[in-house]
């Protein structure tokens, strides 16, 4: 029984369905969804007191606590989401969805299509971080909330949390924007393809339909995740951790496991892809790949997000290389173009993108005295 | 406020002026400027601990290295640039100065005085000058371009830059007479000519 205080404990997830339809980005209409959520903590009489978690690539609405006493894996953001935490419970209600399109119970191309009996697969359509918000606005609305007072977020999270502040720019206090970018680089979409190749190139795959078949490809969703591991991580720490460390102390001349860090790439490969859509894997990554607030505005991030009026934290790592320092800096500039109110915090890590999960000292205290800030002057 | 110079720095400040600090540390003049002042402002600071300072006392901040130039921030976007007491410690001199009169349309700078006449005493006497305005040993001093209030001024007229007002301190108290003697803090404010 975990019994930790500073732990939201266990909790129960919850389902909200949509039956009206929504228009996405792409021009399909979504006949109705669900979405799949959690919430930690108890919003206050005039629900000003609610923090919107966006969640990245990999994660899903089970940000903090356990969802059985005897688990052994707490929720993937809890070390910065419980009482007396970074983001603190005893102060915020704290709410945490699965995207739409995601595979942890939010509609997504796993689920069935009630108008077909079969799982969407294929016909699911593309999403994007905008329709994303849309969704997560009538999520808000269900709960009753207004405005949230942070919409905080890491990598396609933080693209999230910045989509917000532009697009709802009356419903966010402030956005908490970590280890982001207002666009992928040409390398970062390089990354994407190439994953979703693996995958699109799996026999198994066919065409996203897969489910009929009684398969899942697998093999090319643990491609595309060991290919995204090596580039969440840092040369150094992966140097650090496993540098040129021989599994059985010696080389084989053969194409087996033989480095440490082989193994420990295929462990997350196969651990991932036992747990994971491909399709999801394929939606997410291509709307990583559109998200571009600029694009409509002659390419000027400055215009795009002139509308913004929530506060803004901007916060990046060193070793990042996928989400670079660089990438954050363009976002603060365009915030600082429009005078709104940003700060930015560089964080010395050498874990690379993946630091924004990992605790670290200079990194909580960051977060916890914007928070404890935010709940004085709001 | 525990610095000398700030108070000088709010009286040279308009209401409602934009403003950038630059070497902030823990947020104090700007949230002083923003409470007195009606001012927007930020700050520029490299040190995670005095980063959290300012987030906790809710002035908004950007950790950036001074050194590396002001490119986040655009060309006349601010009406003043503040940097106190830092200027000898900056190892690109006349890059940040530069920098400063690009981004906003003054400048204001304050340094210790290398020529006040109780630094000239020491090093008379033989020793690198340890005060309060200098107040580290010639070996772990961050101070990397000393200068007199002489150099300072003649620094500006090399690089076109114009003195719009100018205020020398010793103790708080402003100095009329032998200011590059008997002051010990200076305070600018400058502008391109």
């Amino acid at each position: 029984m975990r019994t930790h205080t500073d732990s939201v404990g266990v909790v129960i997830p919850q389902t909200v369905r949509f039956d009206s339809s929504i228009s996405l980005a792409s021009g399909v209409c979504l006949p109705g969804f669900e979405l799949v959520y959690e919430t930690y903590g108890a919003l206050n009489d005039d629900a000003s007191n609610a923090v919107l978690v966006c969640h990245a690539l990999s994660g899903n609405h089970h940000a903090a606590g356990f969802h059985a006493p005897t688990d052994g894996v707490a929720g993937w953001w809890d070390n910065m989401i419980g009482p007396g935490k970074p983001i603190d419970t005893n102060q915020f209600f704290v709410v945490s969805s699965n995207n739409l399109g995601g595979c942890h119970g939010s509609t997504g191309p796993s689920s069935i299509n009630s108008s077909t009996g079969q799982p969407y697969g294929s016909s699911f359509p593309l999403v994007t971080v905008e329709d994303w918000v849309r969704t997560q606005t009538m999520l808000a609305d269900h709960l009753g909330i207004k405005c949230f007072a942070a919409v905080i977020g890491g990598s396609l999270g933080g693209m999230q949390a910045l989509a917000w502040s532009y697009l709802f720019p009356h419903r966010i206090r402030h956005a908490l924007v970590i280890a982001a970018a207002s666009k992928l680089t040409a390398q970062n979409i390089g990354f994407n393809d190439v994953a979703r190749q693996a995958i699109l190139s799996d026999p198994d795959f066919h065409g996203g339909d897969y489910y009929q078949f009684g398969v899942v490809p697998s093999r090319g969703l643990k491609l595309a995740r060991m290919l995204g591991h090596i580039t969440y991580l840092s040369d150094d720490v992966m140097g650090a951790r496993f540098g040129r460390l021989l599994q059985n102390g010696g080389i084989n001349f053969g194409f087996g496991i033989e480095f440490e860090v082989e193994s420990y790439l295929r462990y997350q490969g196969e651990k991932f892809s036992s747990s994971f859509d491909a399709n999801t894997y394929l939606l997410m990554t291509r709307a990583l790949d559109y998200f571009d607030p600029a694009r409509l505005h002659d390419d000027d991030l400055s215009l795009a997000l002139s509308e913004v009026r929530a506060k803004t934290l901007v916060v990046s790592f060193t070793s990042d290389w996928r989400f670079s320092p660089a990438r954050s800096k363009e976002i603060v500039k365009a915030l600082l173009d429009n005078g709104a109110q940003v700060s930015y915090a560089e964080i010395k890590a050498d874990y690379g993108h993946d630091a924004f999960l990992l605790e670290g000292t200079y990194y909580h205290a960051l977060i916890r005295n914007y928070m404890q800030r935010l709940m004085c002057q709001d | 406020m525990e610095r000398r110079d700030y108070e000088t720095i709010a009286t040279w400040i308009k209401p409602n002026g934009k403003v950038l600090d630059l070497g902030c540390g823990d947020g104090s003049l700007l949230y002083h400027l923003i409470g007195t002042k009606n001012v927007q402002g930020y700050g520029v600071e490299i040190d995670d601990a005095k980063i959290l300072s300012c987030i906790e006392r809710g002035v908004d901040v950007i950790q950036v290295d001074l050194e590396a130039g002001l490119s986040v921030f655009e060309s006349d976007s601010f009406d003043y640039v503040i940097l106190s007491q830092t200027l000898q410690a900056m190892r690109h001199t006349e890059r940040i100065v530069a920098e400063m009169l690009r981004v906003g349309r003054q400048a204001i700078v304050t340094l210790p005085n290398f020529g006040y006449w109780l630094n000239r005493w020491q090093l008379l006497a033989g020793h690198m000058p340890k005060s309060r305005e200098f107040p580290h040993h010639w070996y772990d001093t961050p101070n990397v371009h000393f200068c007199t209030l002489a150099d300072f001024e003649t620094f500006c007229d090399d690089k076109m830059i114009r003195i719009v007002e100018k205020r020398i301190l010793r103790g708080g108290n402003p100095v009329k007479i032998f200011p590059n003697l008997l002051g010990n803090l200076a305070l600018y404010r400058i502008e391109r000519s």
